[in-house]
C-alpha cells in the first residue's frame, strides 16, 4: 500500500515535472526567432555594408532573425532565386536589379507584392514617402508598390577638374549640354588627353536615360507600363542622330566606347578618361581611388530636342518577397517587420551617405541634407537632384520591358558593330528594334494566361 | 579455350550494374530528356506556364541569321584552337624530349598553366591585353597600333583563340611527351645510323607512332574547344564585340541563364548534342582507321 502510494506520488511528481519542463520549453519555443532567408547580389564592399544594415535590424528586436547571403552578381542572384522557386524552395526575400522588374511582375503567384504584404500583416507603410521616380519604377499600373526600393542609383557625369584646368576649361562648370560637351572633349583632346570621354552601361546611359531626360519614349505602351505588347522605339530619328554623333566622336578619338555594362568604370578613377557618364554608385570608388580633383554634374542634354531636361530614371535594385508552398503567416509578418525597418528614413539616409546610392525616400534625402552631408561632399546631391528635378511623365517613370537584360545586350552588340563601321546608325538601331521586338513578343507569349 | 566469369546468383550481376546505370540515368539521361522536353515548350522564367509549341524553338533558332553566324564562328574557333594547341604542344614536347639541361624544370613549367581555372587564366590575359590596363595592350597602343579588342572583331577572336589554346597546351604537352617517351629508342637509333635526318625521322617514325595519342588529343581538344572554353570567353569578351566571339555553348548560356529563354536554349542544346554525336561518330569511323595502333 505504502509502496503503491509512493509510486502514485512519484508518478504525479514526474508528470508535473514533465508538464513543467514542457511548459518551459514551450515558452522557449515561443521565444525562438522566425528565420528569414535574404539573398542579395552586392559584392564587397557594398555587400558587407548591406549586411551591416541587416544586422542593425536583427539587433533592434528579438523576434526575427534575417540571414543575408550573397548569391553572386545581380543576374546570378536572379537565376538562383528562379531556380530555387522552381524547386519549391525560394528565399523569403531576394534583391533584384531594376531591369528584372518586368520579369518579377510577370511571375504572378511567385511573388507577393509589397503593398499586399503590408496590408495583410497590418504593417504601416508610407508609399507616398518615396521619391516619385523610385516609386514609379516599382509600382503596378494602378500605382501600388510591388517591391521595396532600397539601393537605387541613376547615371550622372563625373569629370576630372585637373584635366579641365589643363585644357583651359572652367573646372567648376561641367558642360550642361551635348554641344558644350563636344566642345569640351575637343579642347581636352587638343590638350593631349588621350581619352577625353567614355560612358559606362552603354544602353542605360545612351538610350534609356537619354530618352527619359528628353521625354522621348524608349518603347511604346508608356515604356511597357501599359502592357506586355510594347514595341521598341529607339530607331526614332532622335536616337539615330545621337548614335551617329557618338560614332563620329568615336572616329575622331573624342570619346571612347570602352566595353559593356560597367566595364568602363575603372577608366575614370584611374585618370585615363577625363569625363565619364556612369552610375552614381561609382562615386564611392572615385572617392577612394582618384588622385585628382573631380566633380559631379547632371547628364548633358540636346537643347534642340528639349528646353529643359526631365528627371532621369533609376537603376540599382529592390527587395522582392517570394512565395513558397511552405510559407507561414508568421514568416510574412517577419518579412513585413524587416521591410518596415529598411524603409525608415534614417536607415535610408545612412545607407545613402555610406555608399553613394541615392536616397529613396524624401525624408531620407532631407535627413542627409540636415546632417550636412552635401556641404561636406559637394556634388553628392547631383543624382537625387536629377531624379527629382521634374514631375515624372510616362517616358520618365522607368522601363517595364520583359527580358530587358537581353535587350540591353542586343543594343550593345549593335552599337559595337556600328562603332566598328560595319553598319550605319540607322541600320544598327533598326536591327536592334527588330531583334528587341522578337524578345518582347516571346516574353509576351510565354507570360500570357 | 575461353575463360568465362559465371555468376551463380542471377540477381548479382544486375545489382553490380545498378550504381553505374543509376549514375547514367540521373546525370546523363534525365537532364538530356529534360532538355528535349523543354526544347518543344515555351515557358516563362519561373516555370509557371508552359505550352507545347512543336518545333517552333528549333525553327526560330535555325532561321536566326545570328545563330548561323555563331555556328560559323564556332567552327573557326574550334579549328583554330585545336590546331594551335596541338601544334604548339607537339613542338614543345619534341623539344623537351631531347637531351637538354634542366629538362625537368622546363617540363614542370610547361605543365603549370593546366592547373589554372579558365576564368583565372582569362583574367591574366586581360591584364596583358586590355588596351588601358594591360601591359601589352598599352604597349601596342603606344607604338601606334590601334589595339582594342572591345571594338575589333578580328582582334577579339584572335585573343580568345590564343587564350583558349594556351590553356590547353599543357594538357596536350603531357600526353605528347608520354607518347614520345614510349617510342622505342632502338628504332630511332637504327634510323640515325641509316643516315635519316632529324626531320625525316620525325615524319616517318615519330609522327606515325604518335598517331594514337594525336587522335585521342584531337577528340579531346575539339570537345574542349566546343564545351569548356566558356569561362575564357565569358571573362574576356562576353561574346563581343557584336557577336564576334560568341560560340554555340556561350549562346546556350546566354539564352538560358541570362535571357531566361529556356525553350531556345534547350533547342540549341539538343542541336549541340546532335553535332557532338555526329562529330564523334565521324572521328571514330574514318579518322581512327588511319590511326596506327601498335
Amino acid at each position: 500500500m505504502l509502496t503503491r502510494r509512493t509510486l502514485a506520488v512519484s508518478t504525479a511528481l514526474a508528470t508535473a515535472a514533465f508538464a513543467l519542463s514542457a511548459g518551459l520549453s514551450g515558452a522557449a519555443f515561443a521565444q525562438q526567432k522566425t528565420v528569414i532567408e535574404f539573398w542579395h547580389g552586392l559584392p564587397q564592399p557594398l555587400g558587407g555594408q548591406l549586411e551591416q544594415v541587416v544586422k542593425g535590424f536583427n539587433d533592434s528586436q528579438d523576434k526575427v532573425q534575417v540571414n543575408p547571403s550573397f548569391k553572386g552578381n545581380y543576374p546570378e542572384t536572379m537565376q538562383a532565386a528562379i531556380a530555387a522557386f522552381r524547386a519549391g524552395n525560394a528565399p523569403h526575400v531576394v534583391q533584384m536589379f531594376e531591369v528584372g522588374t518586368a520579369t518579377m511582375l510577370a511571375a504572378g503567384p511567385a511573388v507577393k507584392p509589397v503593398h499586399q504584404l503590408m496590408s495583410e500583416t497590418g504593417t504601416a507603410f508610407d508609399a507616398e514617402g518615396y521619391i516619385p521616380a523610385v516609386r514609379g519604377y516599382y509600382s503596378s499600373k494602378d500605382g501600388k508598390m510591388m517591391a521595396l526600393p532600397f539601393n537605387s542609383s541613376t547615371t550622372i557625369t563625373f569629370y576630372n577638374k585637373d584635366a579641365f584646368q589643363k585644357a583651359g576649361l572652367d573646372p567648376n562648370k561641367a558642360p550642361a549640354t551635348w554641344p558644350e560637351t563636344i566642345e569640351a572633349v575637343r579642347k581636352l583632346k587638343a590638350a593631349g588627353v588621350a581619352c577625353p570621354m567614355t560612358f559606362s552601361w552603354p544602353t542605360w546611359t545612351q538610350f534609356e536615360q537619354l530618352g527619359a531626360i528628353h521625354n522621348k519614349p524608349f518603347a511604346t505602351q508608356a515604356n511597357g507600363f501599359g502592357g506586355l505588347n510594347a514595341e521598341l522605339k529607339i530607331n526614332d530619328p532622335f536616337f539615330v542622330k545621337h548614335l551617329q554623333t557618338l560614332m563620329d566622336l568615336q572616329k575622331e578619338g573624342l570619346i571612347r566606347y570602352s566595353g559593356r555594362d560597367n566595364a568602363p568604370d575603372p577608366l575614370f578613377p584611374a585618370g585615363e578618361c577625363a569625363i565619364i557618364q556612369a552610375s552614381s554608385g561609382l562615386r564611392a570608388r572615385i572617392v577612394k581611388e582618384a588622385k585628382f580633383a573631380w566633380g559631379a554634374a547632371p547628364l548633358p542634354y540636346w537643347p534642340d530636342a528639349v528646353d529643359s531636361p526631365k528627371n532621369s530614371i533609376i537603376g540599382g535594385a529592390a527587395f522582392w518577397v517570394m512565395t513558397s508552398p511552405k510559407r507561414t503567416a508568421a514568416e510574412y509578418k517577419a518579412v513585413a517587420d524587416f521591410f518596415a525597418y529598411m524603409a525608415k528614413p534614417e536607415v535610408d539616409a545612412k545607407w545613402h551617405m555610406d555608399t553613394g546610392y541615392v536616397p529613396v525616400t524624401l525624408k531620407g534625402f532631407e535627413a542627409a541634407k540636415q546632417a550636412g552631408f552635401y556641404e561636406k561632399n559637394p556634388g553628392a546631391d547631383v543624382p537625387a537632384q536629377q531624379l527629382t528635378r521634374t514631375a515624372t511623365t510616362e517616358n520618365t517613370m522607368g522601363l517595364r520591358l520583359g527580358n530587358l537584360p537581353e535587350i540591353r545586350n542586343i543594343i550593345q552588340e549593335e552599337m559595337e558593330k556600328a562603332f566598328q563601321g560595319q553598319q550605319t546608325a540607322q541600320q544598327a538601331l533598326d536591327s536592334a528594334v527588330k531583334r528587341g521586338n522578337t524578345v518582347l513578343r516571346n516574353f509576351e507569349r510565354a507570360n500570357k494566361g | 579455350m575461353q575463360r568465362r566469369v559465371i555468376f551463380d546468383n542471377k540477381a548479382l550481376p544486375y545489382l553490380l550494374l545498378t550504381p553505374q546505370v543509376a549514375v547514367t540515368l540521373i546525370f546523363f539521361i534525365w537532364p538530356a530528356a529534360q532538355a528535349i522536353w523543354q526544347s518543344v515548350h515555351l515557358q516563362d522564367a519561373f516555370g509557371l506556364r508552359a505550352q507545347f509549341v512543336w518545333f517552333e524553338n528549333f525553327e526560330a533558332v535555325l532561321t536566326d541569321p545570328n545563330y548561323l553566324d555563331t555556328l560559323w564562328i564556332t567552327v573557326i574557333f574550334c579549328a583554330a584552337v585545336t590546331l594551335l594547341s596541338l601544334g604548339a604542344a607537339l613542338l614543345l614536347a619534341v623539344l623537351a624530349d631531347s637531351k637538354i639541361k634542366g629538362a625537368g624544370a622546363y617540363k614542370t613549367l610547361l605543365i603549370w598553366p593546366y592547373a589554372l581555372a579558365p576564368a583565372v587564366a582569362a583574367v591574366l590575359w586581360m591584364f596583358i591585353f586590355n588596351p588601358e590596363i594591360g601591359v601589352l595592350g598599352r604597349a601596342l597602343n603606344n607604338l601606334g597600333y590601334a589595339w582594342d579588342y572591345r571594338l575589333n572583331d578580328t582582334q577579339a577572336l584572335t585573343m580568345v583563340v590564343l587564350a583558349a589554346s594556351w590553356k590547353q597546351v599543357s594538357y596536350n604537352f603531357i600526353f605528347f611527351l608520354a607518347g614520345l617517351q614510349a617510342i622505342p629508342r632502338s628504332v630511332l637509333e637504327a634510323a640515325s645510323i641509316d643516315g635519316a635526318s632529324a626531320s625525316r625521322r620525325f615524319w616517318t617514325i615519330i609522327f606515325p607512332l604518335l598517331s594514337p595519342t594525336t587522335f585521342f588529343l584531337l577528340v579531346v581538344n575539339i570537345v574542349y574547344a566546343f564545351f569548356e572554353t566558356f569561362g575564357t570567353i565569358h571573362a574576356l569578351t562576353h561574346g563581343g564585340p557584336g557577336k564576334a566571339t560568341e560560340t554555340l555553348i556561350f549562346r546556350v548560356y546566354q539564352d538560358g541563364v541570362v535571357n531566361h529563354d529556356l525553350g531556345a536554349s534547350s533547342a540549341q542544346s539538343v542541336i549541340l548534342m546532335v553535332i557532338v554525336i555526329g562529330l564523334t561518330a565521324i572521328q571514330f569511323r574514318f579518322v581512327e582507321r588511319k590511326v596506327h595502333y601498335s
